[in-house]
């Protein structure tokens, strides 16, 4: 008998998150991500775990918090205009250096929007989850196994570094099934949390969990230690895949389901004799500017596929510091690109055009 | 194979019903003449039975369906066409519930008029590789939610056990012991056992096949393909 499960990807998260160790889940639903809840709520009692259905997005947060303060492995997940109400207490997490998993499984937006797939909540994920100075860990995975993989290794990350590690996902993987593996993962040694708020037994004196400084020097103080450690994150943790670029003059970069396309647009360019690659973030932030930029030393040109208008792509430029023409093949609203419109702009960025034009 | 007036496909979601509903339609179609196939999933908002449409637009199948179905409107809703299936007993239905507890509640609506005028199959759709029904308890409180919540009692089982993409004949040949023992436990017969079409490609694999799964329903999928060129 096979030792895989046939999975959704929502329901590869939340077994992801379990084998984790994570026993306190609170949530609201919202599809596209529901299944996650629902799952939480299948096995969370027979583990005597926690799964709480919270009065509202901002009230699950909220429970993270406290959970995540008390020392435990928590999350809670929504899509993308239920995600967007958790900002307040992202941010808290953040001021708190609290340790926390938060997914977004992203549907069509702004407003209400829709509720088929979408990638359009990157800048959101990446760069302005809150108010204030701060950085969230952001993985993007593009399998069903990955989205049980990436939500393991989230707690690991997050406990490692105190912060707020982030699966940014979309409709098409949460909702689609795959065989998944789920032997992989084995939490490694539990991570010491002397910050926590776990009781003193009078032996030491009480600790604070707190976002609030007295002083501006001193909240500066905090930042400054606080990107010190985003520093140490961005050396050792950014992520990233690549797919025949050795040799290629253009370079898709996509995330996500959106790389699962373009990977079948790059086959169809390499049997057009098109030189293509492929570069993958898994880390959004962060964003994996070193590999980016030795490719743009080789490359004549980048092609972005993303399912929002161009929010990757600024990061594109950005890595490439702009030397190479930065193409953007893009659909939102919760439709799909496709291997044809990914291939057109691989032809129109190997023709040396002017993406602007 | 028995062909019943109303055949209902229920089962944990992600079991595979929309797909046994539409190749089980499609095979109806070939005895009868008027197929009605009723897509009654008020829970699953992205891969549904419209996916088919044009293969069953090409066997003169009808389909009833939301028109809610695969769009942004997040609501569940029944189309209102459902009625005639019931109405006109020269029809053949196929009827393809929504996962679980929650998508059954929708045939509730409908559970007296069933009763009343006999000749229906109502198939659990097993799936051992799903993780939330690995084991007789899970599969046996399944079961007994979708009676509660539709008011209709099971009549058969399907055994639809696979791994997508990576099912091989063996790792359903595996299951076959695991559906009898449901079939056992529950006390309802072993209908038939789904397989990819393609897994059973000649008469000698299909009948050694059926020696361990009996009787063999083989399966094509329509299912969205927009990231392949």
């Amino acid at each position: 008998m096979a030792s895989k499960v046939l999975m959704k990807g929502n329901e590869a998260i939340a077994e992801g998150a379990l084998l984790a160790g994570c026993r306190h889940y609170f949530g609201y639903p919202i599809t596209p991500q529901t299944e996650i809840a629902a799952y939480m709520a299948k096995k969370m009692p027979k583990l005597g775990g926690t799964f709480l259905q919270a009065e509202s997005e901002v009230a699950a947060i909220n429970m993270v918090i406290g959970a995540s303060a008390a020392g435990r492995r928590a999350m809670t997940s929504s899509s993308s205009p239920g995600f967007a109400l958790k900002s307040e207490g992202l941010s808290y997490l953040a001021g708190c250096d609290l340790p926390a998993v938060v997914v977004n499984i992203q549907r069509g937006g702004p407003g209400l929007g829709g509720i088929q797939p979408s990638q359009a909540d990157y800048y959101h994920a990446t760069k302005s989850a809150g108010h204030g100075d701060f950085r969230m860990l952001v993985l993007a995975p593009n399998s069903v196994q990955e989205m049980l993989d990436y939500a393991f290794e989230a707690f690991e990350l997050a406990d490692k570094y105190r912060i707020t590690a982030m699966l940014l996902s979309d409709g098409t993987l949460g909702q689609m099934m795959e065989p998944v593996d789920t032997a992989t993962k084995v939490p490694g040694p539990s991570i010491d949390k002397p910050w926590a708020l776990t009781g003193t037994g009078e032996q030491r004196p009480p600790n604070l969990v707190n976002s609030l400084y007295l002083t501006p020097e001193e909240l500066e103080g905090t930042v400054f230690v606080r990107y010190d450690r985003y520093k140490v994150i961005e050396e050792k943790e950014t992520r990233y895949e690549e797919y025949l670029t050795d040799d290629a003059d253009i370079v898709v970069v996509a995330y996500g389901a959106a790389s699962r396309i373009a990977q079948n647009a790059i086959d169809a360019a390499r049997r057009d004799g098109l030189k293509t690659g492929l570069l993958r973030p898994i880390t959004l932030w962060p964003f994996p500017k070193k590999p980016l930029f030795r490719l743009a030393q080789k490359a004549t040109a980048f092609v972005a596929a993303e399912l929002s208008m161009g929010q990757m792509a600024e990061d594109v430029e950005l890595a490439v510091r702009c030397q190479r023409p930065v193409f953007l093949c893009r659909r939102t609203g919760g439709v799909m690109i496709t291997p044809e419109e990914v291939l057109q702009k691989i032809r129109e960025a190997a023709l040396g055009q002017d993406p602007a034009a | 194979m028995h062909l019943a007036r109303i055949t209902i496909f229920a089962g944990h979601f992600g079991s595979g019903k929309t797909s046994l509903a539409v190749a089980y339609a499609l095979w109806a179609s070939k005895q009868k003449d008027r197929v009605i196939l009723c897509d009654l999933d008020i829970v699953n908002p992205y891969f549904r039975t419209a996916d088919a449409a044009e293969a069953l637009k090409g066997a003169g199948i009808r389909l009833v369906a939301s028109r809610f179905a695969n769009t942004n409107v997040d609501a569940p809703a029944m189309p209102s066409e459902t009625r005639a299936l019931f109405d006109d007993p020269d029809t053949t239905g196929i009827i393809d519930l929504g996962g679980d507890d929650r998508g059954a509640l929708a045939l509730g609506r409908y559970a007296g008029l069933l009763q009343s005028r006999g000749g229906y199959e109502m198939l659990l759709v097993i799936n051992q590789y799903r993780p939330l029904t690995r084991n007789l308890d899970d599969l046996c409180q399944i079961k007994e939610e979708i009676e509660t919540a539709s008011k209709v009692g099971f009549t058969g089982l399907v055994n639809n056990s696979n791994l997508a993409a990576e099912t091989t004949l063996s790792d359903v040949l595996a299951t076959a012991e695991f559906a009898a023992g449901v079939a056992a436990r529950l006390g309802l017969p072993l209908k038939m056992t789904a397989l990819e079409r393609c897994l059973v490609q000649g008469e000698g694999v299909r009948r050694k096949a059926q020696l361990t799964l009996g009787e063999i329903f083989p399966l094509d999928l329509y299912k969205k393909q927009g990231w392949k060129l």
